[in-house]
Formats: C-alpha cells, sequence, structure tokens
C-alpha cells in the first residue's frame, strides 16, 4: 500500500546553480536518475524519506489486515488475505531495497521507524473492527494508493519507478478483490450491507487525508514536482479518486457519509465536503486511534526477533570461518 | 465410544473398528471398487489431513506481521498457504465424497472441538521462533516422505495432489531446517532456545506416526503409505539436521495421543473461538 502525500520531505539543497541547471535538464528529458548519478542532496533525502514512508506504510499496513487472518468468514477469503498481507511485506522489501541504492540501510530506516523519526500512512492508525474493513481497506486504500502510485511508475528516480510498476500490478488486483469483498456484503443480508455501509462511514474522511494536506498547506509540492518525484498535487490525486470512487460505492448501494457530495457540471467532477485536517495532523502527529500500538507492535516483533537475527549471523560467521580453514 | 469416533460434522459415523486404534488387524478392502467402508475410511483420512493442515496453517498466520525479520514475515505466510491449499483439497474431496451439499468450509468452521482429527503438536501455540520453527521442520520432515509415497497410491485425487505437495515441503524443510541449524549452531541464547523446543516438542512427535485401524485398512488398500517407510525418511532428514544443528540425537520418551479421535487439548477451543467466529456470529451467510 501507499505512500500517501509526503510529509516533512526537506528539499533545500546546497549544490551549485550550475549542477542543479544541469540536473533539471536531464529531469525535463526525461531521464531516469540511477543510483550511482549525481544528484542534489536535497533529492537524494526527499527520495529517501517518500520511499521510506513508503515502506513502513507497507510493513505497518500488515498490522490491521493480519488483524482479520485468523477470522477470515471461508477459506477462500482467508487464502486470498493471507497472500494479500504477504504482497504487503514483499512490496515493504523491495522498497527498503529501492531506499538501500540511496545509501540508507533497512537497519536505519527501521531504527527511524521505531523511534517516530519517518512516518507511515496515517490510514493504519484505524483500527480493523469488522471484516468489511477487509473489503474497505482494499476498495479505498489501495484504490488511494493506486491513484498516488501510478504516476509514481514515471518518478525520475529510476529504481522506485521501477519497484512501481510491479506494485501497482498487486495494489489493483487487490483493489478489485476488496471491492469484491464489499460488493458480497453490498448484495448480501440486510446485517451484512449495515457491516458494508458502516466500515465506508468510518473510513471514507481518513481515506480522503492519504493524499495528504491542501495543496494550499502542503510545502514540499513544488520542488518535488519540479524534480519529478510527484506529477500530481495531493488536491488533484484526491478529486481523481472521490471521482472514480463515487459511481462505485452507487453500484454497491452504498452511500458515501457526505451530505456535501454532489456533481459539479462546470469542473466535470464531485465536489465534496470539508475535511477534517485537524483529526489528520492529530493522527500524524502520534495520537490516532492506534498509533501507539501500530509502533508497539512493530517495536515487539523487532525486540522479539533480536535473538533469531543474532544466531543467523552468528551462525554465518562460523560458516564463513570454518570456509577460511 | 460415539463421540471419540464420530466422524462427527460429515454427518456419519466412523466404521466400528475405528474404536479400537490398538486393533492391528488389517481389514481386507478391495482394491478398485472402493466398498462404503473404504469409502469411510479415506473420509476419516481426509478429515486428518485436512485438519492437521488447517490447524499448523492457522497457528503460522498467526505470525503473520510480527516475525523476527522482513523475510520471514513473507515466508511464514508462504507456507500458512501451501498447508491451508491442502486442507482446502482435504475437505473439497470429503464433500464431493459426502455429496450432501456440504462446502470446504462446513468442515474448517461449522465442526466443534471434539470433531477435529488432527494430531496436538499442529494446535498447540506458537511460543517462541524456535518453536514454531522446529515444530514446521517436523511436520515438514513428515509430510514430504508421505506426498513422496503418496504419488504412486491408488486414490489418483491424492496422487495428483502429492505431485505438487511434494515440491512445497521440500521448501518447507529446507526452510525450516536451514533455520533448526542456524538456531542450534548460532548463539548460546539461540541453542538454548531450540534446546527448550525440542524438550517441548518431542511428546508430540509420535502422533505423527500413529496407526490405528482405519491407517492400516487404508494402507493395505494401497491408499495410504506405509508408516514405517515414512517413518525411516523422517529419521533420517531429523538426524542430519540435527547434527548439522548441534543437536542432542532425537529420542523421545513418550508420545501424546488423542488427537485422531478428537481428544485435543484446552487450546483447540481457543482457537476455534478465533477461526470460526464470523460463521458462528453470522450463520448461514455467504462472504
Amino acid at each position: 500500500m501507499y505512500s500517501q502525500g509526503l510529509i516533512g520531505a526537506d528539499g533545500r539543497t546546497a549544490e551549485d546553480q550550475d549542477f542543479l541547471n544541469r540536473f533539471q535538464a536531464r529531469i525535463d528529458d526525461e531521464q531516469k536518475i540511477e543510483p550511482n548519478d549525481p544528484m542534489p542532496e536535497g533529492y537524494r533525502r526527499t527520495l529517501v524519506r517518500q520511499i521510506g514512508q513508503h515502506a513502513h506504510s507497507e510493513i505497518v499496513g500488515m498490522l490491521p489486515e493480519g488483524n482479520w487472518i485468523t477470522r477470515a468468514p471461508s477459506l477462500r477469503r482467508k487464502a486470498s488475505l493471507l497472500a494479500k498481507v504477504q504482497d504487503e511485506g514483499g512490496h515493504g522489501l523491495y522498497l527498503y531495497s529501492a531506499a538501500e541504492t540511496l545509501g540508507v540501510s533497512r537497519e536505519q530506516m527501521t531504527e527511524e521507524l521505531l523511534t517516530g523519526k519517518a512516518k507511515y500512512s496515517s490510514i493504519f492508525n484505524y483500527p480493523t473492527l469488522s471484516w468489511a474493513d477487509i473489503g474497505t481497506i482494499g476498495w479505498l486504500v489501495d484504490g488511494a494508493a493506486i491513484m498516488n502510485q501510478i504516476p509514481l511508475c514515471r518518478c525520475s528516480y529510476g529504481p522506485y519507478a521501477r519497484a512501481m510498476i510491479r506494485i501497482c500490478k498487486e495494489e489493483s488486483f487487490h483493489q478489485r478483490q476488496g471491492y469484491e469483498i464489499v460488493m458480497k456484503l453490498a448484495q448480501g443480508s440486510p446485517e451484512q450491507k449495515a457491516m458494508a455501509q458502516e466500515s465506508l462511514d468510518r473510513f471514507w474522511q481518513p481515506v480522503l487525508m492519504m493524499f495528504g494536506p491542501p495543496d494550499s498547506e502542503s510545502q514540499n509540492t513544488d520542488q518535488s514536482t519540479r524534480w519529478k518525484i510527484k506529477r500530481f498535487t495531493n488536491d488533484e490525486l484526491r478529486q481523481k479518486f472521490v471521482d472514480a470512487t463515487v459511481p462505485q460505492a452507487e453500484f454497491l448501494g452504498l452511500t458515501i457519509p457526505d451530505p456535501d457530495l454532489k456533481w459539479n457540471e462546470d469542473k466535470q467532477g464531485f465536489d465534496f465536503g470539508p475535511i477534517d485536517w485537524d483529526e489528520f495532523w492529530r493522527v500524524v502527529k502520534g495520537k490516532g486511534p492506534m498509533n501507539r500500538q501500530r509502533v508497539e507492535a512493530r517495536q515487539k516483533a523487532w525486540d522479539d526477533g533480536a535473538w533469531v537475527r543474532e544466531a543467523a549471523l552468528a551462525h554465518a560467521e562460523k560458516r564463513r570461518a570454518m570456509a577460511a580453514e | 465410544m460415539v463421540s471419540a469416533d464420530n466422524i462427527a460434522g460429515i454427518g456419519m459415523s466412523a466404521p466400528d473398528h475405528a474404536a479400537q486404534p490398538q486393533d492391528p488387524a488389517p481389514r481386507q478392502v478391495p482394491g478398485d471398487l472402493p466398498g462404503r467402508a473404504q469409502q469411510d475410511d479415506l473420509l476419516a483420512l481426509l478429515m486428518r489431513l485436512g485438519d492437521d493442515h488447517l490447524i499448523l496453517g492457522h497457528r503460522l498466520s498467526e505470525w503473520c506481521g510480527h516475525a523476527p525479520m522482513l523475510e520471514e514475515d513473507l515466508a511464514l505466510p508462504n507456507m500458512a498457504l501451501d498447508l491451508l491449499g491442502t486442507a482446502r483439497m482435504c475437505y473439497g474431496y470429503a464433500a464431493e465424497i459426502e455429496g450432501s451439499g456440504k462446502t470446504e468450509d462446513d468442515y474448517a468452521f461449522l465442526r466443534d472441538g471434539t470433531a477435529f482429527r488432527h494430531i496436538l503438536m499442529v494446535e498447540q501455540p506458537n511460543g517462541d521462533f524456535a518453536y514454531t520453527i522446529l515444530r514446521q521442520f517436523f511436520f515438514a520432515a513428515f509430510m514430504h516422505p508421505f506426498w513422496q509415497e503418496m504419488t504412486g497410491l491408488a486414490d489418483p485425487r491424492l496422487a495428483a495432489h502429492a505431485q505438487k505437495a511434494v515440491k512445497e515441503l521440500a521448501y518447507h524443510i529446507r526452510h525450516s531446517g536451514e533455520w533448526v541449524i542456524r538456531l542450534g549452531d548460532g548463539t548460546p541464547e539461540s541453542a538454548r532456545r531450540i534446546g527448550d523446543a525440542l524438550d517441548a516438542l518431542s511428546p508430540y512427535v509420535g502422533e505423527l506416526f500413529e496407526t490405528d485401524s482405519i491407517s492400516i485398512a487404508l494402507t493395505t488398500a494401497g491408499v495410504l503409505p506405509d508408516m514405517e517407510v515414512v517413518q525411516r525418511q523422517f529419521d533420517a532428514t531429523v538426524a542430519q539436521t540435527f547434527r548439522a544443528a548441534t543437536l542432542p540425537d532425537y529420542a523421545p520418551e513418550f508420545a501424546h495421543s488423542g488427537g485422531r479421535r478428537g481428544r485435543h487439548t484446552e487450546y483447540l477451543g481457543h482457537l476455534l473461538a478465533e477461526l470460526q467466529f464470523m460463521q458462528r456470529a453470522y450463520p448461514g451467510q455467504s462472504w
């Protein structure tokens, strides 16, 4: 899943203008930047932060969905959920590898996640309370992620763009799977339909927040856009998402919980009501319903696994010593 | 007698001979035209195999997102998926044989604990990574030769599944076996932990090889491998890996028993409460 509109990147850079111009010319020429190419420090730092947030989102995102693996309502759903959560872990793995090409190790990134220095998508700080949430996450959260990520397949940084191509294929499969879960509920018994609606009601606003703060408040957009790390603004992506999703909800017979939602003929898109940005910033700053539990779960896995990782290293060392003899 | 040997939840009683698990006398079962008795035995086998895989898959899947490293967050669910696949094959096949409109989900979600027929080892809580990985190794070291033998046996459906399962299990043995070696021959802490896991798991291994009149009848009919052959290969795999892991020879003093007759440990009820929650809370709905 998904980076959200990047939070807190610092695109400042100290190279001389001539170097920056040459770099910008390559970007404007749609050349891919590769790991050993010269690049401005600000470009590298922005990418590390974005890829890191994205990787952490995949890893933390395993928790809310993993929460339902043991309770999936049928064996078929259990198998597809297991495979999906495993895919998310796989995305985390290739994204950490993409970040390693920029000189940051997985250990450093993990540490930043655990100390709260690095962020992950705010959506995963919300709990999964019903089976319908597994459908909603696939349909809306993966759907929002795809909106964010399709343009990243053309991102100027080669390793990230290439990782994104595979990730997008898998995400689009997840989205269809999620939509199908919700469809089954929406067409099911009254209590199943109510379960789907309740889940949509809870997730709708947090999903819109996934695209990041409004353009009027976003500091990173300009520089990231010039460097073609980002190709659309947060608000543009959010609008595309709403426009794509409203008809899907209508097809399902579910109601999007927004009394202000209506078609705007002039802009050929939907107008929608205000988003609670105070809630967004609260969640980003660690005060969401599950922030503490998510990081604690990752910390526990890391701490409990320390002796396993030490054993693997010690054994590898013994093997090397034996081979050297 | 009825409760222990009733293949409950699949709507039929096991043949009488199931009541005497110690009874060594094989029955004669016609090879090509499976009679009612052999069909009952086959159903009993499918429940045993299906339940072993479902329950162990459930335990493994509990690790997802909590493993010691990202690679294991991928590997453990990957193995869980293989196990779940085998469970689904077994239940799907059982449903066809029964022909009463049941689905794979009825077997997984609508039987109570005493109707489950898996061995006790698979329902034990995960413990630490050493316990989980050693249990996986034991199970794989058993299932790999089991499926290998099965590829040449009489039931075409099981033989076909065996072709696929052999490949999966070869990976499970390699993956879990390499970990047993790393942990056994890693740090003092990892050696202590895998040693503790071995002490805790040893009494649960013997049940893998348990035979009773059902399994003996199926072996005689050419449907189930000879457990002695499977055990010889299991012993060889374990001995080789334990040597590399600098673990002591594996020689369990006793074996727990009961799972094949529905006599489980207290952990199963809790596991099923979770596994079956949705189907119990929302009966009769489709998902």
